[in-house]
């Protein structure tokens, strides 16, 4: 059998690791090299399902740039799969499948304000966004990142922070708790929402983080002015096929590796009220 | 310039009372300035004031033996500082610090308290706003609780 039979979206590429930073205690960024050597293509808001030898495989959002075409990943070490995963060196190889699923809408956010909210390991979905939003920056209105972490030790790419905000992204951190030394905001991301400077009828939100806190940040845009139609958010659910075919990630009528991760929150939300789904 | 009426009838907890009402509750309040790092209350000590962000931020804390002072929330621009005063026996449950330079209005909370007995229509609409403002908080720190960062999170 040739290996153009076998090729699909279910065979795994083997991919080298290329470069490997640790951004905290449990959370690596790890940048990957197609076996070709050819650019990576990909749309921010893209996950790939990876594994490492002998290790599970999980759907681990892009977090690279999608201007330079280097596939990268932040992994946070928290279960055998996603530990193999990080504990792989530059010059050893990592099994990718993907990219897959619908991307964040930025087509549709020209002229708009754009406030991106995230939670926690809920920031690398929105790195690719973020930078490609900042790439073509006179084609947005206003930019703003909310960002959440359990303590400013967990606060991913800090010293990217800085570089966004000096090219035009106004950046408000907070964490959940600090020591004194700590000057910005402690408590939850749904409290920046209520702080923020926006303008409710011209702004469109893009949301990751854990469910919880995506849906208080929903109820809290919600008061501000900014209704379910004009938030998109990336979904997690166990997906694990990547295509559609599985159905473990069945929300209510949609398959998310397939119909999402990301979304509208307006097409979600009966089904996030079922608790059983 | 503006009184002290005219600035509070912007910020979010008085915005919409009547003239009277923002008149009266201004009387009892007075501009005040704090450096960053220096303290506008401390835990135990006698809860006389609540104060409205007019800039800066206000970093409510805690020292637990061992471990050192935590910041527990930061309040921001509009927003309010303090519910001691409202309930007896008026003490500061914990340490208010000034994050950044900030710049207050300063309400004496024995003089509002004395206003709110004679007009219950105000002190059912501040009642009411400070209850707002408490739910609010509550829910956030039910959030805060969760520890929703600890757990793990695919991404």
């Amino acid at each position: 059998m040739s290996p153009e039979i076998v090729a699909g979206p279910m065979v795994p590429e083997q991919f080298t690791l290329a470069a490997k930073r640790r951004d905290t205690a449990d959370t690596w960024t790890l940048e990957l090299q197609a076996p070709s050597g050819e650019r990576s293509r990909f749309a921010p808001g893209q996950f790939a399902m990876l594994s490492a030898f002998g290790s599970g495989e999980v759907p681990i959002s892009i977090s690279g740039d999608p201007g330079d075409g280097r596939l990268a990943h932040t992994v946070r070490a928290v279960g055998p799969a996603t530990r193999a995963i990080c504990a792989v060196e530059p010059g050893q190889m990592l099994q990718v499948r993907g990219p897959f699923g619908r991307p964040w809408p930025l087509e549709d956010l020209a002229g708009a304000d754009v406030l991106v909210l995230a939670g926690g390991i809920g920031l690398p979905p929105l790195r690719p966004a973020i930078l490609a939003l900042l790439a073509d920056r006179a084609r947005y209105g206003r930019l703003t990142l909310l960002y959440g972490s359990r303590s400013p030790e967990q606060l991913l790419y800090p010293q990217e922070l800085e570089q966004w905000s000096a090219r035009g992204l106004e950046v408000e951190l907070t964490v959940d708790s600090a020591g004194p030394e700590w000057v910005g905001h402690v408590g939850v991301v749904p409290r920046l929402v209520r702080r923020a400077e926006l303008d409710p009828e011209g702004t469109v939100a893009l949301l990751c983080g854990p469910e919880v806190m995506m849906r208080f940040a929903v109820a809290a845009l919600a008061q501000r002015g900014i209704g379910a139609e004009r938030v998109y958010a990336s979904m997690e659910r166990n997906m694990q096929c990547g295509i559609g075919l599985c159905g473990h990630c069945q929300l209510g009528p949609t398959l998310i590796c397939r119909d999402g991760p990301v979304y509208r929150w307006s097409e979600l939300e009966r089904w996030l009220a079922i608790r059983e789904l | 310039m503006q009184t002290l009426d005219e600035l509070i009838a912007h910020s979010p907890v008085f915005a919409g009372l009547p003239a009277a009402h923002l008149e009266l509750i201004a009387g009892c309040g007075i501009n005040e300035r704090f450096e960053a790092g220096s303290y506008l209350f401390r835990e135990g000590h006698a809860a006389d004031r609540f104060y409205l962000i007019r800039e800066g931020s206000i970093a409510l804390e805690v020292d637990i033996p061992g471990h050192g002072r935590r910041v527990l929330e930061t309040l921001g621009q509009g927003e309010v500082v303090g519910w001691s005063w409202l309930f007896a026996p008026y003490r500061w449950q914990f340490d208010g610090r000034a994050a950044h330079a900030t710049h207050v209005i300063a309400f004496d909370g024995a003089c509002l308290r004395g206003k709110c007995d004679s007009d219950h229509e105000l002190g059912y609409e501040l009642m009411r706003r400070f209850a707002a403002s408490m739910v609010e908080r509550l829910q956030a720190t039910r959030l805060q609780l969760l520890d929703v960062y600890g757990g793990a999170h695919v991404a």
